[in-house]
């Protein structure tokens, strides 16, 4: 079923493969990203009880959908690297590993900046702030693995290993507004049920959760084509690669 | 058609007295996004460099090489 795929585990195919997603998506994602929050920001009206506080959802939300959906495509990165012994599957997860911490930064840090005015603090040891913090840990624990054992393929294994079962922390943020008594509020969009906001204010946000989902497949695309060089670059192709860039420049 | 929702520039940047927490979101996101994006292009750009100045002082040890055995 998936022996289509199999090309694409080859370095030197994904590569280009990898700069033709790159150089539609970083563009792509730019211009959803301005259209997103220039329409939140300045053409929604405010918000009944949060008057104009509440345009910080339109970075928190994105950040945070996406810092867990970043986690399940590291995973699922992992897992294959696990199962099948894919080397670009783990290569994969070192590429991917930051952009999911930047992202998990991004959630808790306009997450401090909206508590402060609407709950009157920073921070709370709450279900959904802390285990949203211990995703950024687990981010941070992946890419510190990878470089702990003077044995490079030791350090991939363990990190893969931990994002693996790092995944039980997902559901985890998902419905610890709902297991636990929060002071973070409930689902508003991300349940199976009408989203519990009105269109017009709910347009902007959808374009920018498209935006951080673009964002990140760009991001991904440039910073696994630079782990490709490096892990191969000892092969006829790379060195050709780099010629080629570095008479571009001159 | 969404229309622009605030008087005038001032009043925009006021954000209806929020404005500290909004643009400090909306700064920090936008910073921590260009950086992100800064050092993954940087770390590629390195990569390059270091590996084409490698390339070029193979090409002189052979040269000089080539030349000592003549």
């Amino acid at each position: 079923m998936f022996k289509w795929l199999d090309p694409y585990a080859k370095p030197q195919v994904l590569f280009a493969t990898l700069l033709w997603w790159q150089r539609g998506l970083m563009p792509l994602s730019i211009v959803v990203l301005l259209l997103g929050t220039i329409w939140g920001l300045g053409f929604t009206p405010a918000d009944y009880q949060q008057g104009d506080s509440y345009r910080i959802i339109h970075v928190h939300v994105p950040a945070a959908i996406w810092s867990m959906g970043v986690y399940a495509w590291m995973a699922i990165a992992a897992f294959i690297a696990l199962v099948w012994q894919v080397k670009t599957a783990q290569w994969a997860i070192g590429a991917i590993a930051p952009i999911g911490a930047v992202y998990t930064l991004i959630a808790l840090f306009t997450g401090a900046a909206w508590g402060k005015p609407m709950w009157g603090t920073w921070w709370v040891w709450d279900a959904r702030l802390t285990s949203e913090l211990i995703l950024l840990f687990l981010f941070l624990g992946v890419m510190a693995l990878q470089n702990a054992f003077a044995d490079r393929q030791t350090g991939d294994k363990a990190a893969a290993v931990l994002a693996v079962v790092g995944v039980v922390n997902l559901p985890i943020i998902h419905y610890s507004v709902e297991w636990w008594n929060t002071l973070h509020q409930g689902a508003t969009i991300t349940k199976f049920a009408k989203p519990s906001m009105d269109p017009s204010m709910l347009w902007p946000l959808l374009i920018c959760i498209l935006g951080f989902a673009l964002l990140f497949g760009a991001l991904t695309c440039l910073r696994l084509r630079t782990a490709i060089l490096q892990h191969e670059a000892h092969r006829p192709w790379v060195r050709q690669y780099v010629e080629e860039q570095q008479d571009a420049k001159l | 058609m969404p229309s622009f929702n605030f008087t005038s520039f001032s009043d925009f940047l006021a954000m209806g007295g929020y404005g500290f927490f909004v643009w400090l979101s909306f700064g920090g996101s936008i910073g921590a996004l260009l950086a992100l994006g800064w050092y993954s292009k940087r770390q590629q750009q390195q990569f390059i460099q270091q590996q084409s100045g490698r390339a070029a002082r193979e090409a002189r040890v052979r040269q000089q090489q080539d030349r000592e055995q003549v």
